[in-house]
């Protein structure tokens, strides 16, 4: 699992990728629904 | 034909057909991202020159890939509202653009993160990464131009002038490392060549980019939902749309 998370070395840049990705997605979808709230 | 099309173009006859789709391709784009991510990270193989650093790929290609289309497609919606004057082709590149701009952002980030561990850094002012950044201004820029301007048929207008005369961008990012030396690398996909990479390399990208498809055609329908309600409030379908909520 450890050696999983390691990515070889490349750790922060793979998952700073991946993990940024998922927040910015997570953060559209947040304010689409209170957009929709408000309209 | 032509009258059917014509009757979708309204925003009324639209909302209900973009409320019923949206769930389809949301579970479509969180099916397909489940199979990508799985083939991009237990099958693919580990890179022979990068290690697991080129993982980033699967994000990063569809990401570019989703902020040129989508913003080709903005631009289009643009042209014909400004060409037909249909209300909803205005609304339409309004959705479009936060989904646009997030993508860009996207493809800038991770190729800023795969740049540092592969090039040694992660930002060089070299045409493609130049051009990709002045896509997301134009993203930023169509979005404040139409927020700026208060009456939505003259924004809509504005805003496809700005969106056309931007999209002569795309090509240019596009082709910009053909056109120019560029640190970046070619393209690894193509039509008329083999591909330059493992086949289940190719998989997983593009069980992403077809899972970045699905997701942006989901939340640009949610937003021209909203879009809708918010611009046609005084109108008596949505008065009773609301009282049925």
């Amino acid at each position: 699992m450890s050696e999983f998370l390691a990515m070889g070395g490349y750790g922060f840049y793979v998952w700073g990728s991946y993990g940024v990705t998922a927040l910015c997605i997570c953060l559209e979808i947040f304010f689409l629904r209170s957009r929709k709230q408000k309209s | 034909m032509t009258s059917d099309l014509f009757r979708f173009a309204a925003p009324q006859a639209f909302f209900p057909i973009a409320g019923k789709l949206i769930p389809w391709f949301s579970i479509l784009a969180g099916l397909l991202a489940i199979a990508g991510l799985y083939v991009a990270f237990f099958v693919a193989p580990t890179d022979a020159t990068q290690g697991e650093s080129y993982r980033i790929i699967f994000i990063h290609v569809p990401a570019a890939w989703m902020s040129m289309f989508i913003y080709v497609v903005m631009a289009g919606w643009a042209g014909l509202g400004l060409a037909l004057n249909t209300r909803l082709s205005g609304m339409m590149s309004s959705a479009l653009a936060p989904t646009g701009a997030m993508f860009t952002f996207l493809a800038l980030w991770t190729g800023a993160l795969w740049g540092k561990p592969t090039w040694g850094t992660y930002w060089v002012w070299d045409a493609r990464l130049t051009s990709e950044l002045v896509l997301l201004f134009l993203y930023l820029g169509f979005i404040a131009l139409k927020q700026a301007i208060p009456d939505p048929v003259r924004a809509d207008r504005a805003g496809a002038i700005l969106a056309l005369v931007g999209v002569v961008n795309v090509p240019i990012i596009y082709f910009s490392v053909q056109w120019w030396n560029t640190l970046h690398q070619g393209a690894s996909v193509s039509l008329t060549r083999a591909p330059a990479m493992a086949a289940t390399m190719l998989l997983g990208m593009l069980l992403m980019a077809l899972a970045a498809w699905m997701y942006s055609i989901a939340t640009a329908l949610a937003r021209v939902r909203t879009i809708i309600l918010e611009r046609e409030r005084d109108a008596e379908w949505v008065r009773l749309q609301r009282a049925a909520a």
